[in-house]
């Protein structure tokens, strides 16, 4: 009796649960039979039941050591002084506006006026709008079927934007382009996976990627499956990149049965800034094609550049000055609204260009691009600016021409004022930023921190960023997040807080980089 | 000789497999038409704005004090701008992290996160938590990682009505998942009945597939049938038997046009139904600004909420999330602004209430009017559109169709499409884009186009069928001689 009423009570413990359950077919969905039938709580979704590709994908700008910092951030807010700083700095992501960069006013107009078209009805419009930028939003509406800015539109993007986008680009370069082989995007990021999605059939594809590189493209690759196939770049030489490098890794690639499909460049580099030289550039268009690589040029910080020795030359261009035609060179060119002097990353507004694919691949393309329908309108009216802005004798010119060369001669003293202080650290060296919005400093590290690190099971740069954290309330990137050659060191921080800030955060870090490397001194 | 990189036939397979005919040949084939001159009504996409319906005047307005948030400071402002509009701006632009150009948290800004998860709380009668509540560049980019958090390999797979809206089948192909179809009954006003999942599930599990998900979609695309408590009910209990995640698409929950079936959430019956259900059943329910009295389409901006989803599996999500940066910041706006509308008392409040209801009234009017239409044609049978903003009327086609759409190489109801373009401008989508019982054709149509034209489409419409009818009917029964 009293088992009989022991099994009764068991079984309302676990009640109707398991008694109403089917058991679940554990041998077809091949999740742990016991896991189930133990914790029936354990529900049919968890990180043992999820795509183990999610598992693998990781993406460091914004992992562990941020939300530490925003834990901190919390803490100040609740209990002021609790901390030996006032204020977090997010210096590990490239968000202008974030730290206090202002939009470029022509281009906030624009979006203001075709965001509320009834405004261009108004009289008292021109009290408060540029007449150029009333011109440009009427020109833009125009284009944009029954001037519906709230409507889906063709899965590109507006046909009249990639006119304007294509005009910009042959502007840029002297070179045509075709409206057409413009895919506006959701920012750059979105056309990058679309590419590595079409690219990746199985972990015996792989992606020739730069080490160091912007985590986006380890992220995507191991979302699809891939494998990443990396070539270093050489910091000794400003971070160089290689012929022979690429070659090396291709083969040593090739020797494990991997067929390697594209090469990512990444110019200017994220996280190391360098522009790559002409000569440097054509080798790689060269190189691309005779192994048979797709080339996946990230272009998004076309705009960045702080040296007089070095300009921006977008692949495109160097394909076609080296005489070669469309569909002899498979090209993907990426942009964004995100950097520059725009730096509009809330905004999700980019795009890819696709070069030298036959029809049938870009009818494969479209169908992807069409099962999203299209990317937010917004975005791709900043796109079309960004690639169209103000010229000289437009009413808004001066203004215009006033933001961006503040905002790009900033950066650039800002890029010099980080980098000389991260060379006059002890133990660190940090190769100038040519471009792009970081510095990528490498750390020689004494024995004794490397130990410490290891004791607590941190990395020894994720150890060093901490400390750094918690001292002073900056917040910089773990060098492995972007890759490194093995045994080095490194951390990226951005160039990005307001240029008054800059003096205060350089003692800061001075600060503490002395007392750590006193601390941990062999 | 340097290999070609990227032929056809080196494509990932998925790619390949993927089909979304919502924008495909029939739209391709009308783009081409509209190209020629000939005035095409797109009714192939759920796409208001395009189809004339104007934007609310109060987010708008709001969104331009956002986008140039000079106008805040200029004291001609309040010429242009209401002053809650003003208000409301600022509202919002003090809940970002440096205006609408800056990347917000991964998972959208936490304000707007929690305005929702009020409206939610407002909407069911039961809190809901921020932290669960995910913002995307549209619901569809929701949709998609979700499914792809869930699919591992081929034998995971996904239930969906038929007829589905494709963006599902489309996705499990990407995915490289099985899609699992369970049938929804047209004789039922495209009613559910729980006995057809349990039988597509167990063929399923015969075949060795592990089911994972059940999508539904409520009120339905294309069909428009809203769920009743009971339906929902029957479903909970489903999921929580067979241990599924059940997946609720509920981005038409402002558009029905009956009383019967008010639109109910399923995170409601969940926690309506207690412990075990509401502690256990894994629930994902999804919303969006582009479609309800809104058609905000353009902007992209929608949310996804997770219940019982274990808090490992919300990190990974959360991680795949952050490798985007993310959602855009104006969409997410324009989600505050439908979950916190103006309100009775506000300076823009009987404005806002009028445009919203003219539309609603407008399309409910417009879904009798297109269902009427439809079947005042012999051979066309249509269910009335309860919900969402489509009709999916059954076309009827005589054999000899049949056979002059083989001859065309093309699917029946195509082929009948594609006439109907050629001959009306009128841009469907056939039904085989979204799924339906073999030999029954069917097209989906949007109740959208303007409520003045839409006697003359119906009209056209049927000038249009009947004369296809006479052209392939078969007269029996009558000598010739």
């Amino acid at each position: 009796m009293r088992r009989f009423a022991t099994e009764r009570a068991k079984r309302l413990l676990f009640g109707s649960l398991l008694a109403s359950r089917s058991p679940p077919s554990a041998f077809l969905c091949s999740s742990p039979p016991a896991a189930a039938a133990m914790d029936p709580a354990a529900g049919v979704v968890t990180v043992d039941t999820i795509n183990p590709k999610v598992l693998k994908c990781e993406y460091a700008v914004r992992g562990e050591i941020v939300s530490h910092a925003q834990r901190l951030q919390q803490e100040l807010q609740d209990k002021p002084g609790s901390h030996p700083f006032d204020e977090i700095l997010y210096c590990n992501i490239g968000n202008p506006q974030s730290l206090g960069q202002q939009p470029v006013t022509f281009f906030r107009e624009v979006l203001a006026l075709c965001d509320h078209p009834s405004l261009l009805d108004k009289s008292e419009t021109h009290a408060l709008f540029s007449a150029d930028a009333i011109a440009r939003a009427w020109q833009i509406l125009d284009v944009i079927p029954g001037r519906a800015t709230g409507a889906y539109s063709h899965s590109q993007g507006i046909k009249g934007l990639r006119d304007a986008i294509a005009a910009g680009i042959a502007d840029r370069d002297g070179f045509p382009a075709n409206p057409d082989d413009i895919f506006l995007t959701d920012g750059a990021s979105p056309a990058v996976h679309m590419m590595m999605q079409l690219l990746i059939r199985s972990e015996k594809d792989g992606i020739l990627c730069p080490i160091p590189q912007y985590p986006l493209y380890s992220a995507s690759i191991a979302l699809h499956g891939g494998s990443l196939v990396p070539y270093y770049l050489d910091e000794s030489t400003g971070w160089g990149l290689e012929i022979s490098e690429l070659k090396k890794q291709l083969e040593d690639a090739r020797s494990k049965g991997i067929t390697v499909r594209a090469l990512v460049v990444i110019n200017p580099g994220n996280p190391t800034g360098q522009v790559l030289a002409e000569e440097n550039q054509r080798e790689i268009v060269n190189f691309c094609k005779n192994e048979g690589l797709v080339l996946l040029a990230d272009e998004v910080y076309q705009e960045n550049i702080y040296v007089d020795d070095k300009k921006f030359n977008s692949f495109k261009k160097i394909t076609r000055s080296m005489g070669y035609i469309d569909d002899e060179i498979p090209l993907v060119s990426f942009q964004s609204v995100s950097k520059g002097y725009y730096g509009e990353c809330g905004k999700r507004g980019g795009y890819m260009e696709v070069t030298g694919f036959n029809a049938q691949v870009r009818e494969q393309i479209y169908k992807v691009a069409s099962v999203n329908l299209c990317s937010n309108i917004s975005g791709q009216i900043l796109a079309s600016l960004v690639m169209n802005p103000p010229k000289v004798g437009d009413e808004s010119y001066e203004s215009f021409n006033a933001d961006k060369n503040g905002i790009l001669s900033s950066l650039a003293r800002r890029a010099k004022a980080l980098e000389d202080a991260f060379n006059s650290l002890e133990g660190v060296s940090c190769n100038k930023a040519e471009g792009a919005m970081y510095l990528f400093p490498r750390l020689r590290l004494p024995q004794k921190a490397i130990a410490a690190a290891k004791a607590v099971n941190a990395a020894p740069d994720a150890f060093y960023a901490r400390r750094l954290l918690d001292a002073t309330g900056i917040v910089v990137v773990p060098g492995s997040g972007f890759g490194q050659v093995p045994g080095t060191w490194h951390v990226r921080c951005t160039i990005l807080p307001q240029e008054d800030k800059i003096p205060a955060i350089i003692s800061r870090l001075k600060a503490f980089h002395e007392a750590f490397m006193e601390e941990f001194r062999d | 000789m340097a290999p070609k990189p990227l032929d056809y036939e080196s494509l990932n397979e998925n790619v390949k497999k993927v089909a979304y005919a919502v924008r495909g040949e029939l739209y391709l084939r009308a783009s081409e038409l509209q190209k020629e001159g000939k005035k095409i009504i797109f009714t192939n996409v759920g796409n208001p704005h395009a189809l004339g319906q104007k934007p609310l005047t109060f987010p708008r307005q709001v969104i331009a004090l956002c986008q140039a948030p000079f106008l805040l400071d200029d004291p001609n402002v309040g010429l242009l701008f209401p002053a809650d509009a003003i208000d409301r701006a600022k509202h919002y632009l003090s809940l970002t992290s440096g205006g609408l150009g800056a990347y917000s948290d991964s998972r959208g800004l936490p304000g707007i996160r929690k305005e929702i998860a009020e409206f939610i709380g407002r909407r069911d009668g039961y809190p809901s938590d921020p932290e669960l509540i995910y913002l995307t560049d549209g619901a569809s980019k929701g949709v998609m990682q979700i499914l792809n958090t869930i699919i591992r390999n081929e034998n995971d797979g996904i239930l969906v009505p038929v007829p589905q809206y494709p963006l599902y089948s489309a996705t499990i192909s990407l995915y490289g998942g099985s899609l699992v179809p369970y049938y929804l009954e047209e004789e039922a006003n495209w009613g559910l009945d729980i006995n057809h999942i349990r039988q597509s599930v167990a063929a399923a599990r015969m075949k060795g597939i592990c089911v994972r998900a059940l999508v539904i979609i409520n009120p339905g695309n294309p069909t428009g049938q809203c769920l009743s408590e009971a339906n929902l009910r029957e479903l909970l209990k489903f999921c929580f038997r067979e241990n599924i995640v059940l997946l609720a698409d509920e981005v038409y929950q402002q558009n029905i046009y009956q009383d019967e079936r008010p639109f109910i959430s399923a995170r409601k019956i969940l926690l309506d139904m207690g412990p075990p259900i509401s502690t256990e059943v894994q629930l994902v329910s999804f919303h969006t600004v582009s479609k309800g009295y809104w058609g905000e389409c353009g902007q992209r901006g929608g949310y996804f909420e997770m219940t019982n989803l274990p808090a490992k599996t919300v990190d990974e999500i959360y991680k795949v999330a952050s490798v985007s940066l993310s959602p855009n910041v104006p969409g997410q706006i324009f989600l505050g602004l439908m979950v916190n509308p103006p309100k009775p008392g506000d300076i823009s409040y009987l404005r806002f209430a009028a445009e919203s209801n003219a539309i609603l009234e407008s399309l409910k009017r417009r879904a009798h009017i297109m269902t009427d239409g439809f079947n005042s044609c012999r051979n066309v049978v249509c269910n009335f559109t309860e919900g969402a903003m489509y009709s999916f009327p059954q076309i009827r086609l005589p054999p000899k169709a049949i056979e002059a759409a083989k001859r065309a190489g093309k699917a029946p109801d195509v082929f009948y499409c594609l006439k109907l373009v050629e001959a009306t401008g009128i841009s469907t989508v056939p039904g085989s884009g979204f799924g339906q019982k073999e030999g029954v054709f069917h097209l989906r149509t949007t109740i959208l186009p303007a409520e003045e034209e839409m006697p003359a489409i119906m009209d056209s419409f049927k000038k249009f069928n009947d004369e296809f009818m006479e052209q392939y009917e078969d007269y029996r029964g009558y000598s010739r001689m």
